[in-house]
């Protein structure tokens, strides 16, 4: 028997893995110049970085007028980034036109959000229901009498005053905390066996889906006054902050239902078997499941509304892109070749700084709800 | 036919606590008929269940054993007849359909047990929302069931870490939390590996020994030896055979049983 087959007689005890080659030398070997055509690629990545780095070093640093510069240096001949200019329209960037001895009213509104987001992004901080309520709720109407005025001896400050970074923020944050349960809804009603209820969710999201938000945004603020009743009026901002849900909860309704799709329709069965209603077998069973699955499409929807915000100039609000274009008397003044491009530049690190972060949680909540899965 | 099995349980079953009824009725099938489409899948059904009955339902793959006991706590809507379940009928009546699932407990072939919630969460989470049982005292429940199908130390763990047979033992777990009247069982152990589906088996029979009234279709044939009072044999969507395990398996009256029989029986 024994030559036809091996078998071994005692068992093998396990041993370590072989000790991987390391070190700079053998990660670059393997790497950087593997084979002739890595090399090659290598190099031409090198001369690439020689080639662009110190342009841009120089417009953004060695070149450029610190904060604490003067006009007559940015418009020097060679001069790079003007952030001189930033540091002079900082508060227009981030307030808008809001009265200046008012500004600790959206200093609040910002910090407040910041205290309560914070804690319940954190997956382990204490009191979540509280904290919840607190945000999604208290919060909102804090914050709007806080920044509207006309309660307490509050000045009232009309929404076209408000500008800049706080616009953007107001919009996203209650566009994203509002279209995404609303997405929810709109995809469960999608999937729903009454008639009625479906069509109407199908209408509505291959309706919005059809048209472009500048075209809901131009239809909320300017048709919608039309077929309103004489001397009604809804502000321009909140037919701004509804166009923009609205808009996004027909995507996110797409996304959701994409992961209601993903969920097998044993666990379905399961969970009616065990007596659990519909509310309930959609909240504990089935949505957990199909919202982990989707994340990546979630925050997708997020990053598009909050760059989407910068359309709202189309209705004549000043967001932050918007406010980074206008050429009030600060602009005027600090007039030069390259503050425009400055201006452009801060817009976009800031727009990235908050959708990057987005990008980030969102992957670390991936790993976190990766609960020893597969079937 | 490759997946029926012989698998037994090697020791005397106590029969002392398995009595059937004669008055009280579990579940009332009459004159049941249901269709895909156009395609009539169960026809002209009538069963009758005793409390504490225990009925094996066999036949080949199409014959209408699952859709029948899927019909039982309405996974599947039947269109003509009656399905009476502890007294309630069965209709389009959504709170009614809750009713009646509460006190069935169901087992699928492929376990379906929820992924994103540890053990202990799968077997609490009906009992605290549909039966409104304070959390401890679930707790307290869950921990009872999984000793009794010895997984008490998974408690804390997620679905995915653990094997085929333990997950199908927490199913049969969690459906028991909710202290259900009738057990249904869809091929419980169709998906498992041969070393796995005895202790499933160890499990059912035992529930057996309580007098749990169960209906299990499976082509576990010494299960239906061991346990069983009627094997019902289905084919093409119709019980066309029903006896008791001894009569038939040893004398089939049908030629569809008697073929069944000699393809599996060896």
């Amino acid at each position: 028997m024994t030559d036809i087959g091996f078998v071994r007689s005692e068992l093998v005890t396990a041993r370590p893995a072989p000790v991987r080659t390391t070190g700079a030398i053998a990660w670059a070997q393997k790497n950087l110049f593997a084979t002739p055509l890595d090399t090659v690629l290598t190099i031409l990545g090198l001369l690439f970085l020689a080639w662009i780095i110190p342009p841009l070093y120089g417009f953004f640093f060695g070149n450029a007028v610190g904060p604490n510069g003067t006009v007559e240096q940015c418009r020097m001949e060679n001069a790079g980034a003007c952030w001189a200019y930033i540091a002079a329209e900082m508060e227009f960037f981030i307030y808008g036109f809001y009265d200046i001895p008012e500004q600790w009213r959206p200093n609040i509104v910002f910090a407040l959000g910041a205290i309560l987001l914070v804690p319940l992004l954190i997956p382990k901080a204490p009191f979540k229901r509280t904290n919840a309520v607190l945000f999604i709720v208290v919060y909102p109407i804090l914050s709007y009498f806080l920044l509207a005025g006309g309660v307490f001896g509050l000045k009232v400050i009309p929404t076209e005053k408000w500008g800049g970074l706080l616009v953007t923020l107001i919009i996203s944050v209650i566009g994203i905390t509002l279209s995404f349960p609303l997405g929810v809804i709109l995809a469960l009603g999608r999937q729903s066996q009454l008639p009625i209820i479906k069509t109407v969710c199908v209408g509505f999201i291959e309706l919005i889906r059809a048209v472009p938000l500048i075209t809901i945004l131009f239809m909320a603020s300017i048709m919608l006054p039309l077929f309103m009743p004489q001397g009604m009026t809804v502000d321009k901002f909140l037919r701004a902050i509804v166009g923009v849900t609205l808009f996004t909860s027909a995507y996110m309704a797409e996304v959701v239902r994409g992961g209601l799709q993903a969920i097998p329709r044993g666990q379905y069965e399961a969970a009616s078997a065990l007596g659990l209603g519909y509310w309930k077998r959609m909240w504990f069973i089935i949505l957990p499941q199909a919202l982990k699955h989707v994340i990546p499409g979630i925050v997708n929807n997020f990053i598009s509304l909050f760059k989407d915000t910068s359309l709202v100039y189309i209705v004549g609000m000043k967001d932050l892109l918007e406010a980074v274009k206008t050429k009030n008397d600060t602009a005027l003044e600090w007039q030069s070749a390259n503050t425009a491009t400055t201006g452009y530049i801060f817009a976009a690190m800031v727009f990235w700084v908050f959708c990057f972060g987005m990008s980030r949680y969102s992957m670390y909540m991936e790993r976190r709800l990766n609960t020893g899965y597969k079937r | 036919m490759s997946q029926v099995s012989e698998t037994t349980v090697e020791r005397e079953i106590d029969t002392s606590q398995m009595q059937v009824s004669k008055t009280e009725v579990a579940i009332d099938v009459v004159n049941m008929h249901k269709w895909y489409g156009d395609f009539h899948v169960l026809r002209d059904i009538n069963l009758r269940v005793m409390k504490g009955e225990r009925i094996v339902i066999a036949g080949p793959s199409g014959s209408g054993k699952s859709t029948l006991i899927r019909c039982i706590n309405r996974l599947e809507e039947h269109q003509e007849g009656q399905i009476i379940v502890n007294g309630t009928e069965l209709t389009a009546d959504l709170k009614r359909i809750d009713e009646v699932r509460r006190e069935v407990g169901m087992v699928f072939q492929h376990f379906n047990l929820f992924p994103h919630l540890t053990i202990l969460q799968n077997l609490t989470l009906a009992p605290i929302w549909v039966r409104g049982i304070p959390k401890a005292e679930a707790e307290a429940t869950a921990m009872h069931y999984l000793e009794r199908v010895k997984i008490p130390e998974q408690a804390n763990k997620f679905p995915g870490q653990l094997s085929g047979g333990q997950q199908q033992r927490v199913a049969i777990a969690r459906s028991l939390c909710m202290q259900p009247r009738i057990m249904l069982f869809d091929e419980p152990t169709s998906a498992l590996d041969p070393e796995m589906v005895k202790e499933v088996l160890e499990v059912m029979i035992s529930l057996a020994e309580e007098g749990m009234t169960m209906i299990c279709v499976t082509h576990e044939m010494g299960f239906a030896r061991q346990v069983a009072n009627r094997v019902i044999f289905m084919d093409q969507g119709q019980i066309i055979e029903q006896n008791e395990p001894e009569e038939f398996f040893s004398n089939p009256q049908h030629e569809r049983t008697k073929l069944f029989l000699s393809q599996i029986l060896h």
